[in-house]
């Protein structure tokens, strides 16, 4: 599998981050080579062994469903840029 | 052309904890915004999702009360997109291994078409999944820009997710119906759809009648109402078709239901929205549930609608349309059956009741079954003196509108308002003898073959007696005295 230009570009938009030409042709390097590393793990024959969701094998802790947080919005939102009526306040956006 | 319609459904449901699914705040509906949004629920740099075991609970719940595979290994993952509600740039959801896996089935009732009748299919349900909900935007004009509230961002969600097997929008409509009466029932789900505790979205598709391979199909999202479920499905039918034969093609997108429109529109497609990037959440481990913990939730799960519509059938002889009514809602079955065992037989006549008099006193007032001023047991004791002839059936109306207003429980009403039955023959009579001496005329001309004229003498003698003479004896002493 190898990774184009246009990949660098598309992953670029999706993660909102914005890349120069240059700076996509470097990141395209560097991410080719992580792939080459993916690609060869893939190389590895993992028939009948059980995929695992995290890197420990170890099971999700539990806690008790009670309210524990206090309301502390007005430490909040003091480093909020911008707030009214209790609201966040952002560039608008339409559906 | 012959066309038919594929409906497939997927429905959140905010399961009713009283904390969030991976923070200690609150989840209460209506709080002052961003009250009830802390730390974890902001996305605030290093914080940590702990995850709450009342949500797990209640997906299993669910998954045992359709009958599905719960998968003993359930896995978190990073659904990622942006978007001013969601802080923190993804949200964590189930996809390959959600806890509720296949299996299930909700069976429903479709009314048909005109004819009164209903006829049963069982919708099979592919998945159900946790997740949390995102947060509100206000477009509100806040000097240009969007208001953002968090206060439901964090809050648990299932969504369940059907095959596409609903051929009609009134298939849909009894199936959330069905889903939505359940996931009360069961004790999950507080329902309340203007609220947003429970919303649909439905993909819709249209195929020629007799094909297998499914059309392409759009998606109506956020349907809050069986109403809006309703017509935005039959918009969406009516605008696919006709496309087609237009010559026109229906393309894959996500569309919305306006209601002051009545019709769906395609939302602004995000750029390559559909790139959700997911992969397992490395804050989250996998979620373990023992065969033992299944069980012990299986215990705890209430007689399911479908097996108390059955048992009703059975065990009461109710006729299915009765059975299926009172078993809409767990309290108002309970009601019902604790109403029919106060009364010891003739479970018809409480059904009857319940579904008719009952309701309207309630639809009237806004009244729910569990706040009815009138208990099952005192509904029993009204409905035995109708069965004693105590009462009649007429008058039984007006002492139930006597205890619907507090003046106290059947027997006291009857005594109060003097209004028991007359079954005395001996004053019956009396009553009729006035009434044909009265008429004379209206007597020769029944004499002579006018039967019709008997319904006036009944109404009289009625009105005379202020309604409480016992109808049957009434008719029959004054076909005898008629008769000459």
């Amino acid at each position: 599998m190898s990774l184009t230009l246009d990949d660098v570009k598309r992953i670029a938009i999706l993660a909102r981050i914005e890349v120069s030409e240059s700076e996509a042709q470097a990141y395209l390097a560097q991410l080719s080579s992580i792939f080459g590393l993916v690609e060869e793990m893939q190389a590895v024959d993992t028939r009948g062994i059980e995929p695992m969701a995290h890197a420990q094998d170890v099971v999700l802790r539990l806690r008790e469903d009670a309210v524990s947080e206090a309301d502390r919005r007005d430490a909040y939102q003091a480093v909020a840029p911008q707030v009214e009526a209790g609201l966040y306040l952002v560039p608008k956006v339409i559906e | 052309m012959q066309w038919e319609v594929v409906i497939g459904l997927e429905t959140h449901a905010q399961l009713n904890t009283v904390s969030k699914i991976f923070s200690g705040a609150a989840t209460a509906y209506g709080a002052e915004p961003n009250t009830q949004a802390c730390a974890v629920d902001l996305a605030l740099p290093g914080v940590l999702p702990v995850f709450n075991r009342a949500a797990a609970e209640k997906a299993v719940r669910f998954g045992l009360a359709v009958g599905a595979r719960i998968n003993r290994k359930s896995v978190f993952e990073r659904k990622n997109y942006f978007y001013p509600d969601l802080p923190k740039g993804y949200q964590t959801t189930q996809l390959e291994l959600p806890i509720v896996a296949e299996g299930g089935t909700l069976r429903i009732q479709v009314p048909s078409t005109g004819s009164g009748q209903s006829y049963e299919k069982d919708i099979r349900i592919t998945r159900a999944h946790m997740e949390e909900d995102a947060g509100k935007s206000l477009h509100e004009d806040f000097h240009g820009m969007t208001g953002i509230d968090l206060n439901r961002a964090g809050t648990p969600l299932i969504e369940i997710v059907t095959e596409p097997d609903m051929r009609s929008s009134a298939e849909a409509v009894a199936y959330a119906k069905a889903l939505h009466s359940l996931v009360r029932w069961i004790g999950i789900c507080d329902g309340n759809m203007q609220e947003g505790s429970f919303r649909c979205d439905a993909n819709v598709s249209v195929r020629v009648k007799g094909t297998d391979k499914l059309g392409t199909r759009c998606e109506i999202k956020n349907l809050n109402s069986f109403k809006f479920l309703e017509k935005a499905i039959e918009y969406e039918i009516r605008r696919q078709i006709e496309l087609i034969e237009d010559g026109g093609r229906v393309v894959q997108e996500t569309r919305l239901y306006d209601p002051d429109r009545d019709e769906t529109r395609s939302m602004r497609s995000k750029e390559e929205a559909n790139d959700y990037r997911y992969f397992p959440d490395p804050d989250l481990l996998p979620l373990v549930v023992s065969d033992a913990y299944i069980e012990n939730v299986r215990g705890t799960l209430p007689e399911l609608p479908q097996a108390k519509r059955e048992r009703f059938i059975s065990e009461y002889s109710l006729p299915a349309y009765d059975a299926g009514v009172l078993t809409s809602a767990r309290e108002l079955a309970d009601y019902f059956e604790a109403t029919a065992k106060a009364l010891g037989g003739e479970a018809k006549l409480a059904a009857n009741w319940i579904m008719g008099d009952l309701s309207a006193a309630l639809n009237k007032e806004g009244k729910d079954i569990v706040d009815s001023p009138i208990s099952s047991v005192r509904l029993a004791g009204l409905l035995k003196r109708i069965l004693d002839n105590t009462i009649s059936g007429k008058i039984a109306k007006e002492v139930f509108a006597a205890m619907w207003n507090g003046e106290g429980e059947a027997d006291t009403v009857i005594e109060a308002k003097g209004l028991k039955q007359v079954s005395d023959s001996g004053a019956i009579e009396k009553i009729i003898d006035e009434i044909i001496a009265a008429n004379p005329g209206q007597v020769a001309e029944y004499r002579s073959g006018k039967d019709k004229l008997f319904g006036f003498f009944v109404g009289q003698a009625m009105k005379a007696s202020k309604g409480k003479a016992n109808p049957a004896q009434l008719n029959e002493i004054l076909k005898q005295k008629l008769a000459g």
